[in-house]
């Protein structure tokens, strides 16, 4: 995907959102660290375009919810979770940019349950890549791109990467089929 | 690069690196303290020992707490009702608790290298919380996080450590800490209670304490260890008081923007009074709070691998 084809995707995201939520009255974005914060807040942006009104946007760290904390040697930087306000009774979409395991999600709702009781909990991804070992499925997906495990999808951002494009890599060796969030 | 070692005996063996990679993490920790519900899923099925040969309200209890939001399980050794008082030496205790299931020691211990010991006799991850003048790396490391927080940067501040250094483990690791992110460090309080040669380790020694305050942006007190004291090293508590205790008076010959820390707990009036304890200037209970973010770091960071993880020692 090259950035022009990400923007679009983006553009019809927000407006199922908006159109799924019958606007944006109670929403909360939360963008999933790393690249799940910049998405979100392109999705507000575009979603304040459209419906001249402002959506908050989260910012949420999962890593103290991991399930691979032990396997992993040494423990991955964690930073701050940034969600102003009461979640209770909010309609939550949770941003990032990729669906793969769907590990990643299972940790960011247990990190919300613990911070309250959303109305909805919803899902927003640029891209779902399939090979799902959790039941967990997005409401918004960008695209699908039908991959193998031993791929590896690198998301690129201008925010984050200096770039907007997708790029799937085929790994080298494919002696370990697990993958890491 | 992670921070990666088994145990945490003190800041003199840590790189620069390695400690920023603390204070870093203490900030997402300490936005976990300050919710509602505090409580992660991160070191459920862990047990934290606290092992304290000496007394200790903030050091144990912020340990105590740390474990706990981060999920896991904590036992307190009360030394004073052990089998400590029967008999049972170090080495022994040290095998019994981890024969119990514990996955870290919190250890503070009059003797300086107690901890090192521990390290050596048990395969439980090692924390020093303090051990006789040696070190007492968790103290150094919530100062530093504090001034991180209240300046922005420690590189290039000016700290000024009063009081009884000679048998100080608070000024000995914040002396290492602060070094080495780039601080100037110098030590105040009577000559008797300073080390000769301590310009060795890299700070400036001043015996007037105004002199030192006059450009410092930190004050770091100690406070006078009535319990170590050996008779004679200054006169009298009140002669310590004009001299070197911080009241308004000699407040005042600091910077304006100048901040004032102390571990804890204070003797008011002796080394400061209750006037500038309540300064605005003063982060004496932001250091408290700070304390259980810092400890929950350090947990997290010392638990990757898993149990039987696969660390660097």
């Amino acid at each position: 995907m090259d950035d022009d084809a990400i923007r679009r995707v983006l553009f019809r995201l927000s407006h199922e959102i908006t159109e799924q939520n019958k606007g944006v009255d109670g929403l909360l974005l939360v963008g999933i660290r790393t690249r799940g914060v910049p998405l979100a807040r392109r999705l507000a942006g575009l979603i304040k375009q459209q419906e001249k009104a402002d959506v908050p946007v989260g910012v949420l760290d999962i890593t103290f919810y991991r399930d691979d904390l032990t396997i992993i040697a040494t423990q991955p930087v964690v930073r701050r979770t940034e969600i102003s306000g009461r979640i209770t009774d909010k309609k939550i979409v949770l941003v990032d940019d990729v669906l793969f395991t769907g590990r990643t999600v299972r940790a960011a709702m247990d990190a919300l349950m613990d911070m309250g009781r959303p109305r909805v909990i919803q899902l927003a991804v640029l891209l779902d890549r399939g090979h799902r070992q959790l039941p967990i499925r997005a409401d918004y997906v960008g695209k699908n791109i039908p991959t193998s495990p031993h791929q590896k999808v690198h998301v690129r951002l201008v925010e984050t990467d200096g770039e907007d494009s997708v790029v799937i890599e085929e790994m080298d060796n494919k002696k370990d089929p697990t993958p890491v969030i | 690069m992670s921070f990666s070692r088994r145990h945490l005996l003190g800041l003199e063996a840590l790189e620069a690196e390695e400690i920023e990679e603390i204070l870093k993490t203490a900030v997402p920790c300490k936005e976990i303290a300050q919710r509602e519900v505090k409580k992660l899923p991160t070191l459920r099925g862990w047990t934290v020992v606290t092992l304290f040969y000496e007394p200790s309200t903030r050091t144990r209890n912020s340990f105590e707490l740390a474990a706990k939001w981060l999920g896991a399980d904590t036992v307190n050794v009360a030394v004073a009702n052990s089998s400590v008082q029967k008999g049972e030496n170090f080495t022994d205790t040290a095998k019994t608790i981890e024969a119990l299931g514990a996955d870290f020691i919190i250890l503070r211990h009059a003797v300086a290298g107690s901890p090192w010991l521990l390290a050596q006799t048990v395969n439980c991850r090692v924390i020093n919380a303090g051990d006789g003048a040696h070190e007492h790396p968790t103290q150094a490391l919530l100062d530093l996080f504090t001034l991180q927080e209240r300046l922005g940067v420690i590189k290039g501040l000016k700290v000024v450590i009063v009081g009884d250094i000679m048998h100080s483990r608070v000024a000995k690791s914040n002396i290492y800490g602060l070094l080495k992110l780039g601080a100037g460090v110098t030590v105040t309080g009577p000559p008797s209670l300073i080390p000769p040669g301590i310009e060795a380790l890299g700070v400036e020694v001043e015996y007037n304490l105004e002199k030192a305050i006059k450009n410092a942006d930190v004050v770091n007190i100690l406070r006078i260890q009535l319990e170590r004291q050996h008779k004679g090293l200054f006169p009298s508590l009140r002669e310590y008081a004009r001299l070197y205790g911080l009241d308004r008076e000699k407040l005042n010959k600091a910077p304006r923007e100048v901040v004032i820390m102390h571990p804890g707990p204070a003797n008011l009036g002796v080394e400061i009074t209750e006037e500038v304890a309540c300064d605005p200037r003063a982060v004496i209970t932001t250091q408290v709070t700070n304390g259980v973010a810092v400890r929950m770091a350090l947990l997290y960071l010392m638990s990757g691998g898993g149990k039987s993880g696969e660390l660097l020692s």
